[in-house]
């Protein structure tokens, strides 16, 4: 038992320091490509494991080529029917499409900040009122770093402008919330005559295929017509559960085999899309965790077969869990580090989660938040306004 | 109100600096620990603790937990309650400071995080029902899954039941993974409530003795569903209701858990995306709100990767401690033991040659991603825990090696600049990357050499040692946990100059 720790322990020194030494040493030397060159010389291997469920993959060797990246196995794609009889469709929540605002929506969930803004009127700032500040901000998920970077911003303001009347103190730091989120253009990018690709990506579990079906809806009620393709091709049904919302919205829809190559559906997605004259292609991709390197390589392989003519990414979305605390960071990091993020969906605001990671996302990475989940209905899906948010966490 | 004391006020810009230079953590638990290291470490320096000391420590343990997404209020108690630990009056003269502010806060976390490992006892009158809820997303059909499998292989013949009718394709989702852990499932387009209670008869009907009842996923906040979810519970009385929650949940876990826990009375908390590198702080949010145990988690994709939750093991985690169980139970799967003996003595004998390292790889990719291990390793400078590993790279050093001649394997002095050439054509490197390799690897073998106590007690290479009188022997205590007694710490603070660290 002793042995075989101390043979591990060295063993896993030596390969580290052997292993990580001569990488280090590798990424030292100057790079003579542009990185996102390098990107697309990577292999692209889908992962076997994904596939069969058992077995794990050998880490491929970065100087062999497993498969040309530019090959696109176009595997069977299946446009079949599904089995919808046991689907229980929600036809009232169909129809009734009022647009909520923010502002009704949060509401259910108002009072977090609402509660310390009372406390802090009524006695008049000190220190107390502070630390009350910092508890509710980092309540709302904002986060150590970046309540640390506010109430700085605010201290400052307050000693400067000599704020001792706390009303005044909360309207200034609404308007530094405010500002920190303003001057970023939200807008959906969609280039007329031409097949746009819209890439979903996240964890599994934030609500990309619920929000791909949604958006699909909206995107067809103003008129766009759009395709759905169903990159997901590793959860269970996850495909049927994108094929009911198509057929909700009218849209077209594109599946493969399950298990199959998730470039190659999205590939026949676009070619059927270009071929009909589409505006829009929805691509949906299956949730993985951020950490697993060999499936972020794929992703990028997504991307990058989405982006061939006539296909034509112009936004690539995080979809995001408003219950999501710090780790959030680290999504927006790995993600637009594999396939350069456009904005983020902050999904199921309408719970008692405040989301307040964006504000940190947006900071550190310039990522912008797009859309908003606020309830379960194809209307509940709605453009961030980020004055509103920010409204809703103080009212 | 006498509260908050060790509530921070941010006037000191301080922080930030440190916050911004920390290494982004390699799983989870990692920046937690990785901040203990650091207060630790300094404290180790110093002879006893100052009531300021604990003061500091207690603010950066703080700060620690609200990153890692421990609900800020129940940071507050844990660390009020590491206080009465550490100032309390049974502060023991035998362990230095350091020591006792760990101990405290590894009993604090043990503690917090459940204590002991959940016992599942079946029903004498069967089925054994157990009920799953949680918010949308969190993985409750992918775990109910999981557990059929488990209960599976505890030799029980567990039905799924798809109360899911909310959405899409849940109920198809769960007929999928059923057929792929080969359980059936029951469903049928009626309402929740009505499936969960024919399921009830249906595995009477066919001898299942375990019913496992996937529901839909639902916001604590709506009453509508939460009082279904009540209803269905109404209708199978579950011996077992498990709140499942995602390792990534914020602070929003312990109004979640509140809430379930208000409507269902919960029994336990199954913890879902272990494998990210989520801190998973919410674990202790949730075990303290609810008090109830953690008694699954889920540390994969593939329907296997499922167990019972250990508590200590995760502690031991957090305090970077490293968790040696998980480790030996891995190396126990992967590793022969007389093939470990015999690379233990060549090691010790110095004779370790690139064909035991290349053999030394192979055993430790079969024990998962290099990674993970460097994470479950005790005493790894987190330098080393944090470096970026990608296996890819360990296997192009494999390549490397594997185009060398087994003579060259077996003195790498051999290669010269027209074998090099020949070796880097062969796997595709160059031939600045083979000498690199070779230079790291006999730095390594000088270095292991001089590992203080490398000797394990069977070592039947041992050569006698002449210097054994001061220094030698055994470094580690009877009885003590039998880590190896190299603190790789030091060695690397020893280490010499050419010895690139990586991430330094």
């Amino acid at each position: 038992m002793e042995i075989l720790l101390i043979v591990l322990a060295a063993a896993l020194v030596v390969v580290a320091l052997v292993g990580g030494g001569v990488a280090l040493t590798r990424r030292r030397r100057p790079l003579s490509v542009p990185p996102r060159q390098i990107d697309g010389a990577r292999p692209s291997v889908p992962p076997p494991d994904r596939v069969t469920g058992v077995g794990t993959i050998d880490a491929p060797d970065d100087r062999v080529e497993l498969e040309d990246p530019d090959v696109v196995v176009v595997e069977e794609i299946v446009v079949e029917e599904a089995d919808l009889d046991e689907l229980v469709i929600d036809d009232a929540a169909l129809e009734e499409l009022v647009k909520p605002t923010f502002r009704d929506r949060l509401g259910r969930a108002r009072g977090l900040l609402a509660g310390y803004v009372r406390s802090i009127r009524s006695r008049g700032i000190d220190e107390e009122t502070w630390e009350e500040l910092e508890e509710a901000l980092i309540r709302a998920d904002v986060g150590v770093e970046e309540t640390q970077g506010i109430l700085d911003d605010l201290r400052r303001e307050a000693t400067t402008q000599a704020i001792s009347d706390p009303d005044v103190l909360m309207g200034v730091l609404r308007d530094q919330m405010k500002a920190r989120l303003s001057g970023v253009d939200r807008s959906l990018r969609l280039d007329e005559g031409r097949t746009n690709v819209w890439l979903f990506v996240g964890v599994n579990g934030v609500g990309k295929t619920t929000t791909i079906g949604k958006l699909g809806r909206l995107q067809a009620e103003q008129g766009h017509t759009v395709l759905m393709a169903a990159g997901d091709t590793f959860r269970a049904a996850a495909a049927e559960q994108l094929e009911t919302w198509a057929e909700r919205s009218g849209a077209d829809f594109v599946r493969g085999a399950e298990g199959a190559d998730p470039s190659a559906v999205v590939f026949d997605g676009v070619q059927r899309a270009a071929a009909r004259g589409y505006d829009l292609v929805l691509a949906d991709t299956a949730g993985r965790l951020h950490t697993k390197s060999n499936l972020m390589d794929e992703l990028s392989k997504v991307r990058r077969v989405a982006d061939r003519d006539p296909g034509h990414v112009t936004e690539v979305l995080l979809v995001l869990d408003a219950v999501t605390g710090q780790n959030g960071l680290q999504q927006a990091k790995v993600f637009t580090e594999s396939v350069e993020l456009t904005g983020v969906v902050l999904t199921k605001l309408d719970g008692s989660a405040k989301g307040g990671i964006v504000l940190a996302i947006e900071n550190r990475f310039g990522i912008p938040v797009k859309l908003v989940g606020l309830g379960e209905t194809i209307g509940d899906l709605v453009a961030f306004d980020p004055d509103e948010f920010i409204d809703a966490l103080f009212e | 109100m006498a509260r908050r004391r060790d509530a921070t006020s941010y006037g000191a810009p301080v922080r930030r600096t440190r916050l911004q230079a920390r290494k982004l953590p390699g799983c989870m638990f990692d920046a937690l620990s990785d901040r203990f290291d650091g207060i630790f470490k300094r404290l180790r320096t110093r002879g006893r603790l100052s009531d300021a000391d604990v003061e500091e420590v207690l603010r950066e343990i703080r700060v620690a937990l609200l990153e890692a997404d421990v609900n800020i209020r129940v940071a507050r108690t844990f660390v009020t309650r590491v206080r009465e630990r550490v100032v309390g009056a049974e502060l023991s003269k035998a362990l230095n400071p350091a020591q006792q502010v760990i101990k405290a806060v590894h009993e604090e976390l043990v503690e917090t995080l459940g204590g002991e490992t959940l016992r599942i006892t079946y029903a004498s009158k069967p089925p054994t029902v157990v009920l799953m809820a949680g918010l949308q997303g969190s993985g409750k059909t992918t775990t109910s899954a999981k557990l059929a499998k488990w209960f599976r292989s505890q030799g029980r013949n567990p039905m799924l039941v798809g109360a899911d009718l909310q959405r899409p394709a849940a109920v198809e989702q769960l007929r999928t993974l059923g057929r792929q852990v080969d359980v059936p499932v029951f469903s049928e387009p009626s309402d929740p409530v009505t499936v969960a209670r024919r399921s009830l008869e249906e595995a009477r009907r066919t001898g299942r003795d375990v019913l496992i009842v996937d529901t839909a996923g639902r916001l604590a906040i709506d009453t509508e569903m939460m009082a279904q979810v009540r209803e269905i519970s109404g209708a199978v009385d579950p011996h077992y209701t498990f709140l499942v929650v995602d390792a990534m949940t914020g602070q929003d876990a312990v109004n979640v858990a509140e809430a379930f826990h208000e409507t269902l009375e919960l029994d336990g908390v199954i913890l879902t995306k272990l494998d990210g590198d989520a801190r998973g702080g919410a674990a202790l949010s949730v075990k303290q709100v609810v008090d109830r145990p953690i008694a699954f988690a889920s540390t994969g994709e593939k329907l296997a990767d499922f167990d019972l939750f250990h508590p200590d093991r995760l502690a031991s985690r957090i305090l970077g401690m490293g968790d040696v169980l998980t480790l030996i139970e891995k190396a126990e799967e992967a590793y022969d033991k007389d093939e470990a003996e015999e690379a233990a003595s060549r090691l010790l004998e110095g004779r370790f040659t690139l064909e035991d390292f290349l053999e030394q790889m192979q055993q430790l990719k079969k024990m998962g991603p290099l990674q993970n291990l460097l994470g479950l390793m005790p005493g790894m400078p987190k330098e080393i825990r944090n470096a970026e590993i990608d296996d890819r790279q360990v296997a192009r050093v494999e390549a490397m090696i594997r185009s060398m001649t087994p003579a060259e394997r077996q003195d790498p002095d051999l290669i010269d600049a027209s074998r090099r050439l020949r070796i880097a054509n062969g796997s595709g490197a160059s031939p600045g990357d083979i000498s690199a390799l070779v230079k790291q690897f006999s730095e390594m073998q000088k270095l292991m050499k001089r590992i203080p106590g490398m000797g394990g007690k069977k070592g039947k290479g041992r050569k006698a040692d002449k210097r054994k009188g001061k220094t030698g022997g055994r470094t580690t205590e009877k009885g003590a946990i039998k880590v190896p007694s190299v603190d790789i710490a030091e060695l690397a603070a020893k280490s010499p100059k050419g010895l690139r660290l990586p991430g330094l």
